[in-house]
């Protein structure tokens, strides 16, 4: 660097060397010129190092935070599903049981858990209400689904595994300490005494909690009951429909653009306009999307259709560069001898050219995709983000459009939330994300590393 | 090439039943990022026990949620906005404008904006007066009107502790702002008796004397938060000497980390809101399209539930969470049930 300024601006003779001096040893030069490559070379490491050090503290974070998530605390009860309370008429008419609402299960609960303590015999000055205050408010929700689906358990006594709270299970995962919870009137230290009594006795335990990856978002009162698993399939759509329009119009327009187009003025503007979109800020498609297909084409929103339709302008520029520079890769010889022995145009390009320039063509979709996948910006604007993840599609046509979220975008939600329980969430949803993210790329690596061929 | 065929029938399908799922089925609510967690807790109940999809629940502000409200009647419009606070004149007019004339208002309850800052920190017992002397842009000093020259606390008042001042806001797409500006900044401006000097340096115009009340200092010392209140924690939690403005549903789940600051010697609680002794509360609401009842399936049935003694009622789980139930939840139910509509006709 040094001698790069130097040399002109000295005024000295260009000799580099002055008579007499030895080859084998440096000169003063030399060892400048010498020591400016060794500093550059530890400027080098040293930027990498950075890099590392910040993907370090960043994957730690993520995973120090986020996998308390993929754990929760139950509680095992036996319930007594008393048939005065849930089919006073006694004829399980279902339409007679569905009008006990959620309310209604409340005092089946509390008996439930009183019952446990007296046949444990834990001595604890809670009353019924406090001691099911351990419980999840979805352990109601949880009871009446099964009495609905089940009317011929009525009267029975059923096993459940309830959530419990999220504090309770803040504190099993030493979130939540004794000292942190004087002014929190959501526990007690009473109700953490019957805790500790519950989880000697087995009755509380924590284990892996599928219900993270595969349910649906929950409202403020029962964070310990949201998951991922909606949310995630509003992605999976949002994908599949990038993947139908993204892919073919990106890779028939960078054909025509690559083997069919005139070279002039228009086709110019065309490749200089595509390298710019690509550099457009996603909340600008957010708005676009907005304006043009919810507000003019009256397309619903909150839809992964029109998430898709988005974000479809977002990848098309991305695969339309990569293909691109992937059909550019393959050596004109091959067209040319494709014509040679009399194929036309086309021939030439669907049979010979895009299939060796397919691996190329995949990988760029691939790392599209994967891009879209995290994309969050877009997504606010066209109503995703909010308390949306909570019906899990049951057909293609209501999974493209009824309401639903997006992985990046339930992150984002949860993250908003006030209790700290969602914010351990929106960490173990970072790992699913980046779970998704790894192996969408290793994906397109596999394929190049086994597909791509050089010339 | 049967990748092509794919690509053509995938949009094929998506096409039509784009065109077949016009018919909306569940009901669509967006606004006060105040009343989401209320609503939300609501929506997933209402989807439990009722045969009719969960509802969903969209936030970013009162101000836009009242906003698409205001959008017009359809299925590709809102059906109802959540507010933390009334619906303006303008934006009745907005409605009006746009096709939607017949409005119900349906208030939910009270919420409480506290005063917390960092649980190892210094404790604080605030009035008004306080508030208004430390953020506003201007005050009286020595019988003039002077840029705020406050820096600490105990300069405001020799009874705070001497800590800086640097209080964290909600920004003016809050609903939660107007309320602080009202019963905090306008009422210590009134109490301290700078109201005058602004008037008499307004030409005696009382609305411009009100403005320049609320005013607030941009020197960095008072900072707006467009974000929710978990931005106003995260900030406390990296300037141990901010002091945030919260709702209180946000402060009880979060009193590990933040300590809550008494306002004219009352600690804020759902009791000492309800009994109207704490000053700074302000009634939710949410606003209905009565054109959307019977069109979209849930949209009545939705509003009742919200309402319903058990939901929404002392015991509810809204209570549960933070809300102040409204002693005349009553009144609120008997007119949702019967369609009332703002301005009387129903």
């Amino acid at each position: 660097m040094t001698d790069l300024s130097q040399t002109p601006a000295s005024g000295e003779t260009p000799m580099p060397q002055k008579r007499g001096q030895s080859l084998l040893e440096p000169s003063d030069r030399t060892k400048r010129r010498n020591a400016a490559e060794t500093r550059f070379k530890a400027y080098g490491i040293g930027a990498i190092a950075i890099g590392l050090l910040m993907l370090l503290v960043l994957v730690t974070t993520i995973f120090s935070k986020g996998l308390g998530a993929f754990q929760q605390s139950f509680v095992t009860l036996q319930v007594e599903l008393l048939e005065s309370k849930l089919d006073k008429n006694g004829n399980r008419d279902i339409d007679d049981i569905k009008k006990v609402t959620t309310f209604g299960y409340a005092p089946i609960i509390r008996g439930a858990i009183e019952a446990k303590v007296t046949e444990l015999g834990i001595d604890t000055p809670l009353k019924a209400k406090d001691m099911a205050g351990i419980l999840s408010k979805d352990a109601a929700a949880t009871l009446r689904e099964y009495v609905v689906t089940n009317p011929g358990q009525i009267g029975e006594t059923v096993e459940f595994r309830f959530l419990a709270q999220s504090r309770v299970d803040g504190y099993l995962k030493g979130r939540v300490s004794r000292d942190s919870i004087g002014n929190d009137k959501n526990i007690s230290a009473g109700q953490l005494d019957l805790v500790d009594a519950l989880v000697a006795a087995g009755v509380v335990e924590k284990t892996f909690n599928l219900a993270f990856i595969l349910g649906s978002d929950a409202s403020d009162a029962r964070p310990e009951a949201a998951g991922m698993g909606v949310s995630m399939l509003g992605s999976l759509f949002m994908m599949l429909v990038v993947l139908a329009l993204a892919l073919p119009i990106g890779v028939a327009a960078s054909i025509y653009l690559e083997e069919f187009a005139p070279q002039n003025w228009l086709t110019d503007i065309i490749e200089v306009n595509i390298s710019n979109l690509a550099a457009v800020p996603s909340i600008v498609f957010g708005i676009l999307g907005l304006a043009v297909f919810i507000n003019y084409m009256h397309l619903p929103s909150s839809a992964p259709l029109v998430g898709g339709l988005v974000l479809t302008l977002m990848t098309l520029p991305t695969i339309i560069i990569s293909t691109r520079a992937s059909l550019k890769a393959v050596p004109p010889s091959i067209r040319d001898a494709a014509l040679g022995v009399g194929a036309s145009k086309m021939q030439s390009v669907f049979h010979h050219v895009l299939p060796l320039a397919a691996p190329g063509i995949l990988t760029g979709t691939i790392i599209g995709l994967a891009q879209a996948l995290g994309e969050t910006a877009p997504l606010l604007l066209i109503g995703m983000v909010g308390f949306i993840a909570s019906n899990a599609p049951d057909s293609i046509a209501s999974g493209l459009l009824s309401p639903n979220s997006a992985m990046p975008a339930q992150i984002y939600e949860w993250a908003k939330r006030a209790d700290p329980a969602f914010y351990e969430r929106a960490w173990g949803g970072i790992i699913i994300l980046l779970v998704f993210l790894i192996t969408m790329n290793t994906l397109a690596v596999i394929l190049r590393r086994r597909f791509e061929r050089r010339w | 090439m049967s990748f092509v065929k794919l690509t053509a029938s995938t949009l094929a399908i998506a096409a039509v039943s784009a065109t077949a799922a016009v018919a909306r089925d569940q009901v669509q609510v967006a606004g006060s990022s105040t009343v989401l967690p209320y609503a939300s807790i609501v929506a997933e109940a209402f989807g439990e026990n009722f045969d009719f999809p969960t509802p969903v629940v969209e936030s970013g502000g009162s101000s836009a949620g009242l906003k698409r409200f205001c959008e017009g009647v359809g299925e590709n419009t809102i059906d109802i906005a959540n507010a933390s606070r009334a619906i303006r004149e303008k934006e009745i007019k907005a409605c009006a404008d746009a096709g939607v004339t017949d409005i119900i208002e349906v208030r939910i309850g009270y919420d409480g904006i506290v005063f917390a800052s960092d649980i190892n920190g210094n404790s604080f017992e605030f009035t008004p007066v306080q508030w208004y002397k430390a953020i506003s842009k201007q005050v009286v000093v020595d019988g003039e009107l002077v840029d705020n020259p406050y820096t600490m606390w105990n300069e405001v008042d020799a009874a705070l502790p001497a800590q800086e001042i640097q209080a964290y806001v909600p920004g003016t797409k809050h609903g939660t702002r107007e309320v602080f500006e009202d019963k905090v900044i306008l009422a210590g401006c009134e109490e301290t008796g700078d109201f005058e000097a602004y008037k008499a340096a307004n030409g005696d115009d009382k609305k411009a004397a009100e403005k320049a009340c609320i005013a607030l200092r941009t020197d960095g010392r008072s900072v707006d938060i467009d974000g929710d209140y978990t931005e106003t924690l995260a900030r406390i939690e990296s300037n141990k000497d901010g002091i945030g403005v919260f709702g209180l549903a946000f402060y009880e789940n979060n009193t590990d980390k933040l300590q809550v600051a008494t306002m004219s010697g009352v600690t804020p609680s759902t009791e000492s809101i309800s009994t109207g002794e704490y000053p700074v509360s302000r009634p939710l609401f949410f606003y209905v399209k009565k054109a959307h009842i019977g069109v979209i399936p849930g949209v009545k049935e939705f509003a009742e539930f919200f309402v319903s003694d058990e939901v929404a009622g002392p015991d509810g789980p809204l209570a549960e969470y933070g809300l102040v139930a409204d002693p005349e939840l009553a009144k609120t139910q008997e007119s949702v049930a019967a369609e009332s509509t703002m301005g009387g006709n129903s």
